[in-house]
């Protein structure tokens, strides 16, 4: 596309040298809370105030519960959503000014893979056709070149042999072999970012993993850029290169992998850390240290800091009273909280 | 003999067969176990692997295409298989064995208040009257850790967490020696699973109460385990104390399972295994594992008997 190509030239490079592919500059997503009749009530801030820079080839996981914004990120970044402050800017274009055309063209960039694969294949489809579709869509009218397309991209995520799964329907596949059918649908036009929620929470423990290690190896073979959100902390650090830790719509903590699991800053990220179990007999033994109360609600957060009521290191007369900006006690890794101040 | 009399829980030889149209599915096929008072098992299984039908096969909550229901189980010594429909409704269901459901927290009634439905059980299996009855109820809120005005909230009020610690606080209400448990976190949140367990622990150190916890997440299966029971294509392949199983499971298909779990705390990379569980219909004569098993020898054409070793039982040919 020509008009990508122009904007090639102003493209801002990252820390390391590698080329920024998606830039995420004071992103708000609001949704409007309506009264009856007419009227707004207030707003859902379901993302608030998010910004982080992606680079060429880089995979980085957005570790979250349900509920903190971390989907309307998501869905804000495939271009489904509009934000309502900032922007989202991909190869140095922003999505919110891109039009028909254009929209068109990023979505053929960025992948989708979704939570569940039996929910997200057309059940009356069978997977030729599923693979087939985005390629009609873009306008590949050779049928020998989309065939040779399927087909490489199913040799791709290891469905072999391809002949046999080319006419099945989505449920005479496992589990697994629909997420390789949806990862396929995702990596089918070639593109440069993949977005993927959840990918294996859906899945059998031991699957889990062959899939995971399969999105790691097309990420690392086709030098992809990677969003993983997930909610799982021990399945990151097979995965990315660096963690944004979102909550109650901000991102609390953000940081390279190693720095993040050896030294969390945040308290949340340290309580999530926490949380999470490895298989050992002697957990049976001991209570789990699980902040109080829930996350809160995104129509009217707390004011300060969103964690302050549940946090134990809560500073009085400030945590609740001033919104804590992004500190940077160690280099490359930022936490939004008072005590690195 | 004398001694296991007094188990909690014995189960001898359970099968569970459903008819469907295209031959039988062995979902329960000879399953064998005990538990203690004040015990908690972890049955770990994929799903498919009949871990769910065996939790029916024991609450006897059968669906109407059973093919073969046999067996014994034991509850406090007496024989529950032996009970009439209608007798076992009243004596085991609720009173002596309680379950939670898979996503039980969403199957609450919406439009009837938690609390009464958290009474209901009581009024129904104890006799107690209905003030009585909440009285209970608040009671395990309590144990539970749900605050008690919530007694008089609907479901749609109350989030996922609670829910489910209410649906907990439900099979507590009447109670029993023991409580089953299917996948009673699955849906929640990292911290709102770690709440869960942390009041099942406590449950279980208050009240004194026994757990069968059915799950395919290893990691938070620990934080619950006195014994583990790894199940396979509806048979039970390896039990023994979580203390031995954990660190070093027997069985090559535990040891593969232990192996795919991502760690936080370690730097082991994850394996998987390849293949997938067998259909449960047509099952062939062999170790049911056999295809998969990456240390199968000639001996594995034939189904293994359960080999005890060092208190822990394996079915696998490699301990014979």
């Amino acid at each position: 596309m020509a008009e990508s190509d122009i904007q090639v030239k102003e493209q801002r490079v990252g820390i390391d040298g590698r080329p920024v592919l998606l830039r995420i500059e004071n992103l708000r997503v609001w949704f409007e809370l309506r009264r009856f009749g007419f009227g707004i009530a207030g707003h859902v801030r379901a993302v608030d105030g998010v910004s982080f820079d992606l680079h060429k080839g880089e995979a980085v996981a957005v570790v979250g519960e349900s509920g903190c914004g971390k989907s309307s990120l998501m869905r804000t970044i495939l271009g489904l959503y509009l934000p309502t402050e900032g922007y989202v800017e991909f190869d140095g274009q922003k999505i919110s000014e891109m039009g028909r055309r254009g929209l068109r063209w990023y979505r053929s960039q960025v992948g989708y893979v979704q939570q569940d694969p039996y929910g997200a294949l057309p059940p009356f489809m069978s997977v030729q056709r599923i693979l087939d579709e985005p390629l009609i869509i873009n306008g590949v009218s050779n049928k020998e070149e989309r065939a040779a397309r399927i087909r490489k991209v199913l040799e791709e995520v290891k469905m072999h042999p391809v002949e046999d799964f080319l006419p099945k329907f989505p449920h005479m596949l496992s589990g697994g072999q629909q997420q390789r059918v949806v990862i396929a649908r995702a990596m089918i036009m070639e593109p440069k970012l993949i977005v993927a929620d959840e990918p294996v929470s859906m899945l059998d423990a031991s699957v889990r993993v062959e899939i995971l290690k399969l999105l790691r190896g097309l990420q690392e073979s086709h030098n992809l850029s990677f969003i993983y959100i997930t909610h799982d902390l021990s399945t990151v650090k097979y995965f990315s290169e660096r963690i944004f830790v979102m909550y109650a719509g901000n991102l609390v903590e953000k940081g390279p992998i190693g720095s993040i699991l050896k030294n969390p800053l945040h308290p949340y990220t340290f309580a999530l850390m926490a949380a999470t179990s490895d298989p050992d007999a002697r957990n049976a033994e001991t209570y789990k240290e699980v902040p109080p109360g829930e996350p809160p609600s995104l129509v009217k957060p707390p004011a300060g800091c969103r964690f302050h009521p549940r946090c134990a290191r809560m500073i009085a007369g400030k945590c609740d009273v001033e919104i804590p900006p992004e500190f940077e006690p160690e280099p490359n890794h930022q936490v939004q909280c008072w005590l690195y101040q | 003999m004398a001694t296991n009399r007094e188990k909690l829980l014995r189960v001898e030889d359970l099968v569970l067969h459903f008819r469907t149209t295209v031959g039988t599915v062995q979902a329960v096929d000879g399953i064998n176990f005990d538990l203690d008072y004040n015990r908690a098992v972890v049955i770990l299984g994929e799903s498919g692997c009949g871990k769910s039908s065996l939790a029916k096969a024991i609450l006897r909550l059968l669906p109407r295409n059973v093919g073969a229901y046999s067996g014994k189980v034991y509850l406090g010594g007496s024989d529950v298989m032996a009970l009439s429909d209608e007798e076992f409704r009243q004596n085991v269901r609720w009173v002596g064995i309680s379950m939670v459901p898979q996503a039980a927290m969403n199957s609450l009634n919406p439009v009837i208040r938690v609390g009464d439905q958290v009474a209901e059980p009581a009024i129904i299996h104890m006799g107690v009257k209905k003030d009585e009855a909440l009285k209970l109820a608040r009671q395990m809120f309590e144990h539970v850790g749900v605050p008690d005005d919530f007694l008089v909230r609907y479901p749609f009020e109350l989030s996922g967490g609670m829910r489910q610690r209410a649906a907990i606080a439900m099979a507590l209400v009447t109670a029993p020696n023991l409580i089953i448990l299917d996948e009673p976190t699955s849906a929640l949140d990292l911290l709102t699973q770690a709440n869960i367990f942390n009041v099942l622990k406590r449950i279980k150190k208050e009240l004194g109460t026994s757990f069968i916890l059915i799950t395919h997440d290893i990691s938070t299966s620990s934080e619950l385990a006195d014994e583990v029971a790894v199940m396979y294509a509806g048979q039970i392949v390896e039990t023994g104390e979580a203390k031995d199983f954990f660190p070093a499971p027997l069985h090559p298909y535990a040891q593969m399972l232990m192996a795919s779990v991502p760690r936080l705390r370690s730097d082991q990379d994850p394996e998987f295994i390849t293949g997938q569980p067998p259909s449960l219909i047509n099952l062939p004569p062999s170790c049911r594992f056999a295809p998969r098993c990456p240390k199968r020898h000639d001996k594995c054409e034939q189904d293994p008997p359960i080999i005890e070793k060092d208190g822990r039982k394996v079915k696998c040919w490699l301990y014979a």
